[in-house]
């Protein structure tokens, strides 16, 4: 039967280019992993992802970042147990009456944050691990601050800070810093803020991972190249930005 | 896949003719999915081992919890939350966009009549469904896709947009705090995110029986588009 040959003929034919082809898709990806797996690293995951990383903060900041999107807010009674998770640059006691904030050449006092208007937020922190405690914090807000203590500052790229010893040390990006909701905060839940949770000024970002949050600011500083980043160099995405 | 059988009248002896299963385009989707899927599930676990609270239980009884010591000493999967965001967000456009793609292809070239379910859809996927548990039932006559299959398939091509949406949800709670209100707020999203992701490794187990099941001559289809069928002897 010439016809029910060529039939079965054809799907050999057809099977045999079409499993060479799959055959052909497998290597190419198991290729692809090699590649990731080989390939050299930048701060600690493959340069290729981390491209990867800096397109998509392009594409967030281009078409989703807006001063007008801000993060849900909560009543009180929804506020939950914040959890200390890191004391990198906290491991030794701070003397609060001796803590200055340094910034564009000035040393400034508590105080002279407390000049600025006080703005309370309840807000749910988010962990980069992935949990999330609902917060309520008060301070200044970051534009306010940058306006009265170090004007100009907001046209630079970058706002870089670190604690006292610089053991810990964050960058954000400009609109990220300036966002309204963006907080140097000295009241966390209704009291002073208390040393495990960064006494006397910690930062609180609620675009961003907790691990932009930066507790016991020492230094704050504008500028157009890009501050060292504690977590980035541990292989977290720079922007980190919710 | 059963094929459509034709019953042969006209000839002395049946005829094999070659049919088209699949749409070229089709399994393209299908098997650039395979490993795409694979690798958002292998770095969303890298992600879940770093805040692991999902469990099965009641209470304080849990029956299993997700997942335990040995789970991730076996799989290795551990201390890589840095590297699996960083592939899942990668990875994430290759599912996103291959998976739109499909929907578009599906929805123009009409392909998706014969993958949604229909009215009768229900009560045939459960005639299929006992057949294949060993019931003596008469199979319904079945179209490229029987009725469970239509039902599973387009529950698949749901779940994926939904992972799409609940995984957006989490990503940017801030900039798309619309849709992350929307699921229920940060944690049901995170919540919904893994329990689908669940469903889809229920549905590879299911599925990979299935296709052993169906045999060779199925999965061949799947790879080249093509089965045998008797068909009208023309000579």
């Amino acid at each position: 039967m010439p016809a029910e040959k060529s039939a079965e003929a054809e799907l050999a034919r057809k099977s045999r280019r079409s499993f060479l082809a799959l055959g052909a898709g497998a290597a190419v990806v198991a290729g692809a992993l090699y590649a990731l797996d080989t390939e050299a690293m930048e701060d600690e995951i493959p340069a290729s992802l981390r491209s990867v990383l800096r397109f998509n903060e392009k594409v967030v900041r281009s078409t989703l970042f807006s001063n007008d999107h801000l993060v849900a807010t909560y009543p009180a009674s929804a506020i939950g147990k914040l959890k200390k998770n890191g004391d990198y640059g906290m491991d030794k006691p701070i003397d609060i009456s001796a803590w200055r904030l340094e910034v564009a050449g000035r040393q400034l006092t508590l105080d002279d944050i407390r000049t600025l208007p006080r703005v309370t937020e309840i807000i749910d922190f988010k962990c980069v691990e992935g949990w999330s405690t609902v917060t309520q914090f008060a301070g200044a807000r970051l534009s306010d601050f940058t306006a009265k203590f170090a004007p100009g500052g907001e046209k630079s790229a970058y706002v870089g800070m670190q604690t006292p010893d610089k053991e810990y040390y964050v960058s954000l990006d400009m609109p990220s810093a300036l966002h309204p909701q963006t907080l140097l905060a000295y009241e966390m839940n209704g009291a002073p803020l208390k040393e495990d949770h960064g006494a006397p000024l910690r930062l609180c970002i609620p675009v961003k991972y907790g691990i932009k949050n930066i507790k016991r600011i020492a230094r704050i500083e504008y500028t157009d190249t890009r501050p060292a980043d504690y977590w980035t160099e541990q292989g977290y995405d720079w922007y980190a930005g919710l | 896949m059963r094929g459509p059988t034709k019953i042969v009248t006209g000839g002395l002896f049946p005829v094999k003719v070659l049919e088209e299963k699949h749409k070229l385009a089709t399994r393209w989707f299908h098997w650039i999915n395979f490993p795409v899927l694979s690798l958002m599930i292998f770095s969303g676990m890298l992600i879940y081992w770093a805040y692991d609270p999902y469990r099965i239980g009641i209470g304080s009884f849990t029956l299993f919890h997700f997942f335990p010591n040995w789970f991730y000493d076996l799989t290795g999967i551990g201390q890589q939350l840095a590297f699996g965001m960083a592939l899942h967000f990668a990875i994430a456009w290759l599912f996103a966009l291959n998976g739109l793609a499909y929907v578009i292809y599906t929805v123009f070239s009409g392909e998706w009549r014969e993958l949604l379910p229909e009215k009768k859809s229900l009560a045939e996927a459960l005639r299929v469904a006992m057949h294949d548990m060993g019931f003596k039932v008469p199979l319904p006559p079945q179209g490229r896709y029987n009725a469970a299959q239509r039902i599973t398939y387009s529950l698949i091509v749901l779940m994926g947009f939904l992972s799409l949406l609940s995984g957006l949800a989490i990503y940017k709670p801030a900039q798309l705090s619309w849709l992350t209100a929307l699921l229920g707020g940060y944690e049901w999203a995170r919540f919904e995110h893994f329990w689908l992701t669940m469903g889809y490794v229920a549905f590879f187990v299911i599925h990979i029986a299935q296709v052993i099941r169906a045999g060779w001559a199925s999965f061949r289809a799947m790879v080249c588009g093509y089965d045998l069928v008797e068909g009208k002897n023309a000579g």
